[in-house]
């Protein structure tokens, strides 16, 4: 199958547009049932991709049969195909999650749904810097309305700080992209990578301030720490499927920063040689810690949700600015665990404050549970693997990171950070489990529902990543290893992909 | 003439940053979109700029380079639809919120500014 690496873009596009037309645009009913479809040809699409990339090697992609430098690609190299097949799993559960009930608040929610996979996996896939924009730009109109799903006055304030914040950042992306144009006379990733060794005194300058200005976009989008303030609020005001599909949003953004500051101003730069990395340290360490600090401080179960993926883009951060293969293996392992784990708990705070009335997700004295024990133990498991204890992947990933860091320096910055980080999580949730199960006034709500099996079956794919990516931990670390040492060669993922370049 | 395209560029750039930092949702909107014009410009001009050259071959003696008045369509595109959503955006906070500050709430002025600012107390 030639054309299998454009499907996890192409399948989106096709069922979104088609759920706005007509017949399946007035039935939610059929909506929901193509939405489900939709999603699963993506997800069997995408675990073919991974299955070839894994047994041939990179797909290159020449789009409308341009070669590249001169045409767009598309590549699926293991690491963009494992991020792939995250999103479409991530996708599915979702899905499943939100036709039992949550699509209902707003129009147009399935068809949105689709198009912001499309932009994630776009940008998962593309191998052009102006693409990576275009798909941002895919992504984040659909988030910005996805957003404002089901209203209220909470997300029309959070979603206009969003807004404003990411048009800001689309101005900035653009203005780093019209500087590396104008110095390195290219979009074409690997094309980029070969020729900025060779910039030197103003021009190198002048490349270097283009490629700072995309690190300020990328952590922008991965909340990074001075722009990490638009998270809390946008995530904790979002409907469930939506702050669960956010989850993975944050990891687009780390995963620009490694294709861009590791294959394209990496070890090969030249003068420009791992430029993010004075930048990175810092911000990476501030970012754990604030993050740390807002998890104590949460209120409500959502809040120490977002706070926990702040803490999670700031070890994947570190990861970036540790910048070895070990590092970048443990951070392509973290982010598949940290993503669907937080999905999870979104979903599970959904269910949750919907049996508490109106207490929501608070952690205050409420009503107790229709389903106490089932929620109970998702909670419990889901706390377990977000904090890092170790039957569970959270574990694993954390103990990767660790491991990954080289000099004394790096130890003694990032250990202690980690490690506090995680038990500032676990002091969160089990102070907030404790008030959530055990604190209860009242009877139960009366016109509380049962959560519902196929919301159940939702959570319980998402939880069941994590023992699987125990028990399969050595198959799997295997694999980012491997990912991880294309990314890191120059020779793999730069001259491969280019027919004639020679170094 | 790189001169004066650079000079006007940094001013839509300094006046749409400077926009985009008031707290009211109506300059921010203005800001942002004066910062896409600047974006715009600023593009178009990463191709180098030239005079008399076309971008078709053939058409002339120099040639100018086409991605960057490809890219520059795609942002105007892009930044176009942008703007409309913030605006719309924009409005559904006035309502919903009742007043166009963007962080939802108009900011109270502390008690001992007012009292300067009414002078004889």
């Amino acid at each position: 199958m030639q054309h299998l690496s454009i499907f996890p873009v192409l399948i989106p596009l096709l069922f979104g547009a088609i759920m706005l037309l007509p017949p399946l645009s007035r039935d939610i009913n059929s909506q929901r049932v193509s939405a489900i479809i939709g999603t699963f040809f993506l997800l069997i699409s995408s675990a073919v991709l991974f299955y070839k990339v894994n047994a041939e090697g990179v797909q290159l992609y020449a789009l409308g049969g341009w070669q590249a430098p001169f045409g767009i690609a598309l590549i699926a190299d293991k690491v963009s195909s494992l991020m792939v097949l995250l999103s479409g799993f991530l996708a599915f559960a979702i899905m499943l999650y939100a036709i039992a009930g949550q699509d209902k608040g707003g129009a147009y929610f399935h068809p949105l749904f689709m198009f912001q996979i499309m932009g994630i996996n776009g940008a998962f896939l593309t191998g052009d810097i102006f693409n990576l924009f275009v798909f941002f730009e895919v992504l984040l109109i659909a988030s910005y309305a996805l957003l404002i799903h089901a209203g209220g006055k909470q997300k029309t304030q959070s979603a206009l700080h969003y807004v404003i914040l990411n048009l800001v950042g689309s101005s900035l992306f653009l203005f780093g992209l019209g500087i590396l144009y104008g110095t390195l006379g290219t979009l074409n990733m690997a094309d980029m990578a070969i020729k900025v060794g060779q910039l030197e005194g103003e021009t190198a300058t002048l490349a270097k301030t283009g490629a700072l200005l995309l690190l300020v976009v990328f952590g922008l989008k991965a909340a990074m720490l001075p722009m990490h303030f638009w998270l809390p609020k946008t995530y904790a005001s979002a409907s469930a499927p939506v702050a669960a599909l956010f989850a993975i949003m944050t990891k687009v953004g780390v995963y620009s920063i490694f294709r861009v500051f590791t294959v394209i101003f990496g070890e090969n730069a030249g003068e420009l040689a791992n430029i993010a990395t004075p930048w990175l340290w810092p911000l990476a360490i501030l970012t754990i810690a604030v993050g740390t600090i807002g998890a104590f401080a949460s209120p409500g179960l959502k809040t120490l949700s977002a706070n926990l993926v702040i803490i999670s883009s700031g070890s994947l951060l570190a990861c970036a600015a540790i910048n070895t293969e070990a590092a970048t293996s443990a951070a392509l392992y973290y982010a598949v665990h940290s993503t669907l784990a937080s999905a999870g708990l979104f979903l599970l705070a959904d269910i949750m404050s919907r049996q508490r009335g109106k207490a929501e997700d608070r952690f205050v004295r409420s009503r107790p549970f229709v389903q106490p024990r089932l929620l109970g133990f998702a909670f419990a498991i889901l706390a377990l693997a977000l904090v890092g204890m170790p039957p569970l992947s959270g574990f694993v990933g954390k103990v990767m990171i660790l491991q990954a860091t080289e000099s004394g320096a790096q130890t003694m910055w990032l250990w202690p950070l980690i490690l506090i980080g995680s038990l500032a999580a676990l002091i969160a949730f089990s102070r907030g489990g404790t008030t959530l199960f055990w604190r209860h006034n009242g009877s139960v709500l009366t016109e509380a529902e049962p959560a519902k099996k196929i919301e159940i079956a939702s959570i319980a794919l998402l939880l069941c990543v994590s023992p699987i990516m125990v028990l399969f931990g050595g198959d799997i670390t295997e694999f980012t290893q491997q990912a991880a040492h294309y990314l890191h060669d120059i020779q793999a993922s730069a001259y491969g992909l280019l027919p004639g370049a020679s170094q | 003439m790189e001169g004066l395209y650079a000079f006007c560029v940094g001013l839509l750039t300094a006046c749409g940053i400077f926009l985009a930092l008031r707290g009211r949702s109506f300059s921010v909107v203005i800001g942002l979109t004066l910062l896409s014009y600047a974006v715009n410009l600023f593009l178009f001009a990463s191709g180098r700029l030239k005079l008399n050259a076309a971008a078709v071959l053939g058409e002339s003696e120099q040639y100018s380079d086409p991605l960057p008045q490809a890219l520059v369509l795609t942002a105007i595109v892009i930044g176009f639809a942008m703007t409309a959503f913030a605006v719309i955006l924009a409005m559904r906070a006035r309502a919903d919120l009742g007043n166009d500050h963007v962080d939802g709430t108009l900011p109270t002025v502390p008690n001992d500014l007012q009292q300067k600012s009414g002078g004889n107390q």
